[in-house]
């Protein structure tokens, strides 16, 4: 457990913290290696389905970065992310997962800075929960092996 | 359509706790407009039930299908070549397809995975509400277009009742009294002398108060 790195899986928007992750690059901020960064169209693109797969194949928390509120690319992805994320909360206590392993987060293009720093505190986060309780049984980390 | 709502995940895991190897079987037709049962919510279901079950140290594999319908044989039969080493099946249809898949593989048990709740419309994404109860003899052509049955607490084939207040309902200030809306679109077509008709006592055998029904279709049915 002291040695235990999360595998954190983050679904950016591409007009947003896609690019906020390039600029925490371009600024030399460091964030931690354990975020996987899946690059989507727009937020409201993540499905509860995607969320549950990341799960499913390993990862210890998951969350989805979308445009500040009434910035969306596409008028409303972002806040369909953010209902879709408040229901799938509700299924990853059902499961047993636990809610707090998911979060919505959101974010402008140009905050490199709030990119670096949200990623290290889920992080910090997920590495004070735990192993997430499907594979810590399970005894396999899919996508860290 | 008819509409359906997924059962507590509880109620799931202990229905497949037995099993090694089950089939989940989705329907395209009226549970997937109402996100209960389609393709989507096979996939959500099968690895919620694969996590869910994987922490107390159960490894189940969940075969995914999803049938064009599940209230037609036809498309029933679709599913034998999956049935090969699986101890059980899950139906995310309507009741409707439960029992067809029961019917037709009669030496497995067979879940349900949802709770079918009426026939209903969408009032807008997302929500859906009761419409029609399938009483098999249609009076929305002297009611407005509103039906009293499905739409009135009290099923009410004569006006409101006492508890109508400022058009809503007594049981919830959100619930429509449906003779309030009945009235209002009389008066819009001019019919307001339609109200005072009386309708007769309804027959309610049509309604399935005189036994399950049934359609034979003679020019059809073979």
């Amino acid at each position: 457990m002291e040695n235990f790195e999360p595998v954190i899986v983050a679904f950016c928007c591409h007009y947003c913290a896609y690019t906020a992750a390039d600029m925490a690059g371009s600024q030399r901020l460091a964030y931690p290696p354990n975020v996987k960064i899946i690059r989507v169209p727009c937020s409201g693109k993540v499905d509860a389905i995607h969320i549950v797969k990341a799960f499913e194949k390993g990862a210890d928390g998951v969350y989805v970065a979308g445009c500040l509120d009434g910035d969306c690319h596409f008028k409303n992805g972002n806040n369909r992310a953010n209902r879709r994320v408040e229901y799938m909360k509700k299924y990853l206590d059902e499961i047993g997962i636990g809610r707090e392993r998911l979060e919505m987060v959101m974010m402008s293009a140009g905050m490199g800075y709030l990119f670096a720093q949200i990623a290290t505190e889920m992080t910090e986060k997920i590495r004070r929960l735990g192993p997430s309780p499907v594979h810590s049984m399970n005894g396999q980390l899919p996508i860290a092996s | 359509m008819i509409t359906a709502e997924r059962k507590p995940l509880e109620e799931l895991i202990e229905f497949v706790r037995p099993f090694k190897r089950i089939l989940l079987v989705g329907c395209n037709e009226c549970v997937t407009v109402c996100a209960a049962g389609g393709r989507k919510e096979v996939g959500l279901l099968a690895s919620g039930l694969k996590m869910a079950l994987l922490q107390n140290g159960q490894d189940i594999e969940i075969r995914e299908h999803t049938l064009e319908r599940q209230c037609d044989p036809e498309y029933i039969d679709e599913l034998l070549p999956m049935m090969d080493g699986v101890e059980a099946v899950m139906s995310m249809a309507c009741g409707c397809g439960v029992q067809e898949i029961a019917r037709r593989y009669k030496d497995r048990p067979v879940f349900p995975a949802v709770n079918t709740k009426f026939m209903g419309a969408s009032e807008r994404q997302g929500e859906w509400s009761e419409r029609c109860q399938g009483c098999g003899n249609c009076l929305l052509g002297i009611t407005g277009g509103i039906c009293p049955i499905a739409r009135c607490s009290k099923r009410l084939m004569n006006g409101p009742c006492g508890g109508s207040v400022t058009g809503k309902c007594e049981i919830s200030r959100d619930v429509d009294c449906a003779w309030q809306l009945i009235w209002d679109r009389l008066k819009a077509l001019g019919l307001e002398e339609q109200y005072l008709n009386i309708i007769p006592a309804k027959d309610w055998r049509s309604a399935g108060g005189g036994g399950p029904r049934k359609i034979i279709r003679e020019d059809l049915a073979e």
